[in-house]
């Protein structure tokens, strides 16, 4: 096989795991709250800024920033729940879409605001692996397994733990678990702190890999929304799978055409598979 | 027909001329922001179309894409004049609105799940514009060559552009209208409110649905295309992709989609608030506007769905609504 198709596939596997760990945060809250933020991948983005800052202007060790970024994203989710999804729970799920797209626009100019349009790197540069023929960036590959460790995780911590049952329920029966005595409203801010958590420690993976700017959101946020929408909105299972899956038409379309036209060709397929399947791919 | 009628019209045929006078009261600067209203109060006006009928669409990208690059490149590579080239333009926005609005209500794709096709489609549109950069310019955007002729749709004064400006977006408030008093709307709210009832007393609710569709996407390519042709340059991020598709259902939303006015007030609201942060904060704290602009949105969500008109009408109806519940004297024992 081509040496540069496999690489391509490689890289595409590796993007997955990113990809996947983004979409199991989104479909979480809206497996559980019934609500997408639009926002998410701006999240993202706070969590990138927080270890730039951390790391490359504090000087803090690499670690350290990456648990205070995960720990802020998880009280951001807090924040977002409380002050903008709770007051629109009840209405309308377009003006839910429309609120978190107002975040959106927020987060977007604040950190234009405060740090203006520059691309930042934090300077950490880690080795290249040489696989024969093949370079694969250790940034990627650290990014996939810790993605795939944090979804892992979560997959236990939702089947094995007691919150995890709670959070589950809630996803399955809201109006029922509410009379079981289950306290929607602690589940709810605990799922939102738990996405947050996912999407700062995105932040923490795709800052090793690519530049901080205020606007590096739109880059992440619509691919991930198809992604939990090809699984099936909620589907956690569904939404992982998908993530590889387009990962791997983004790559390997940007080895035969550009990496415009893969992404084109990734948004296309999702236009196509929701007048096919509009449930998701892996729904039964 | 009814004084009130009457007293509207004239109040709406003097309106409009009071406004056409503008160009010769103020200075270019305040044309400027003048013309960027009236598109874009067109704009928002169009895409209030479909909507206030429940079909928000977050592609509207998508179609102004098509409005701003179509007659740009038309007149840039083949010399074709926008009176052409703005129809063809017209006719591909209307062309995709079918590509994605049939299979959408055939299969009823609603809620979110339109508004996240609707999205895909305006990142297909942007990153095609970028990807085609030997034609496009990709994301360091196309200058218009310039001509000053009516032939180039390109004016050295901002006035003749102004009084273009002013006759489309009048244009679009008749359209608004005519799909407002039609029979159309009836059947278009009676499906945004239950889809299956309106069909039962035979709606025809993929035809309606398609009509203001189409109506709505042509109408937001021709203002992609006026804009492009009033700046002489066009970006993709700018007409195309996420951010200009939120910005509209926004401004639309701000306004107040319900009413005739209320995506104009939008337009007004978003480009006077823009200009007033960006001259006192001045260039030193850029998105320092779209960040109060972002938090205005959210508040706007949560505390004033219907927009800044519909609040204002609210507020008169309730004003002119009180007298009548305190009983007449008539009324007692």
């Amino acid at each position: 096989m081509d040496i540069f198709l496999l690489e391509a596939i490689l890289n595409g596997i590796l993007l997955g795991g990113v990809l996947a760990l983004l979409a199991l945060g989104l479909n979480l809250i809206f497996g559980v709250i019934d609500v997408v933020w639009i926002a998410y991948a701006e999240l993202v983005m706070c969590g990138m800024y927080t270890i730039y800052w951390l790391y490359a202007v504090y000087h803090w060790p690499f670690l350290a920033a990456a648990v205070a970024a995960i720990l802020l994203v998880a009280l951001l989710g807090v924040c977002v729940h409380r002050l903008i999804i709770e007051p629109v729970l009840g209405s309308a799920p377009i003006n839910q879409l429309l609120a978190t797209g107002g975040l959106l626009f927020f987060l977007q100019s604040f950190a234009t605001l405060l740090f203006g349009t520059d691309f930042r790197n934090i300077g950490l540069r880690l080795p290249i692996i040489d696989l024969g023929e093949i370079d694969l960036s250790f940034a990627r590959l650290l990014a996939f397994i810790v993605a795939i460790v944090g979804a892992a995780g979560l997959y236990l911590f939702l089947r094995r733990s007691y919150l995890g049952t709670a959070i589950r329920a809630i996803a399955q029966d809201r109006e029922v678990m509410g009379l079981m005595g289950v306290n929607a409203r602690s589940v709810y801010f605990m799922t939102s702190a738990i996405g947050g958590g996912l999407a700062g420690l995105a932040g923490c993976l795709l800052v090793l890999q690519y530049d901080v700017h205020p606007f590096i959101g739109n880059s992440f946020g619509p691919i991930t929304f198809m992604i939990c929408v090809l699984g099936g909105l909620g589907n956690m299972i569904g939404g992982f799978l998908a993530a590889f899956i387009m990962s791997q038409i983004i790559s390997v379309g940007g080895y035969y055409f550009s990496i415009e036209f893969s992404y084109v060709l990734a948004f296309l397929l999702f236009i196509v598979m929701i007048f096919v399947r509009p449930q998701g791919i892996f729904s039964r | 027909m009814s004084p009130v009628v009457t007293a509207t019209r004239v109040l709406a045929v003097l309106g409009i001329a009071l406004l056409a006078l503008l160009p010769f009261v103020t200075q270019d600067y305040v044309l400027h922001i003048a013309i960027q209203i009236l598109i874009w109060g067109f704009v928002y006006t169009a895409w209030s179309m479909m909507g206030r009928f429940g079909l928000t669409s977050f592609g509207h990208g998508a179609f102004l894409g098509i409005g701003a690059y179509v007659p740009a490149m038309l007149w840039n590579f083949f010399g074709v004049t926008p009176w052409l080239g703005l129809p063809v333009a017209m006719a591909a926005a209307v062309l995709v609105s079918l590509l994605i609005g049939y299979p959408s209500f055939r299969l009823r794709v609603v809620g979110h799940y339109f508004a996240l096709v609707t999205l895909a489609l305006s990142q297909v549109v942007l990153l095609t514009l970028v990807a085609a950069r030997e034609v496009t310019g990709g994301s360091l955007g196309m200058t218009l060559n310039v001509v000053h002729s009516w032939f180039a749709l390109q004016f050295s004064g901002k006035a003749t552009y102004f009084w273009i400006a002013l006759a489309v977006w009048v244009a679009g408030l008749f359209v608004w209208r005519w799909i407002d008093r039609g029979i159309g709307r009836v059947a278009l709210e009676a499906l945004s409110e239950d889809e299956i009832a309106a069909a039962s007393i035979g709606i025809n609710v993929l035809r309606e649905k398609l009509r203001v569709t189409m109506i709505s996407a042509a109408l937001t390519a021709l203002g992609g295309g006026l804009l492009t042709q009033y700046i002489q340059y066009v970006n993709p991020e700018v007409v195309s992709g996420v951010s200009v598709s939120l910005q509209i259902v926004f401004a639309a939303i701000a306004g107040g989609m319900h009413t005739l006015l209320g995506p104009t007030v939008g337009a007004l609201f978003t480009i006077v608030l823009n200009e007033t942060l960006r001259i006192l904060f001045g260039t030193h704290f850029i998105g320092a506007a779209n960040t109060i602009y972002g938090i205005l949105l959210i508040l706007f969500i949560i505390f004033m769905p219907q927009g800044i008109v519909g609040l204002i009408e609210g507020l008169s109806a309730r004003v002119a609504a009180r007298p009548r519940l305190t009983p007449r004297p008539a009324d007692g024992e």
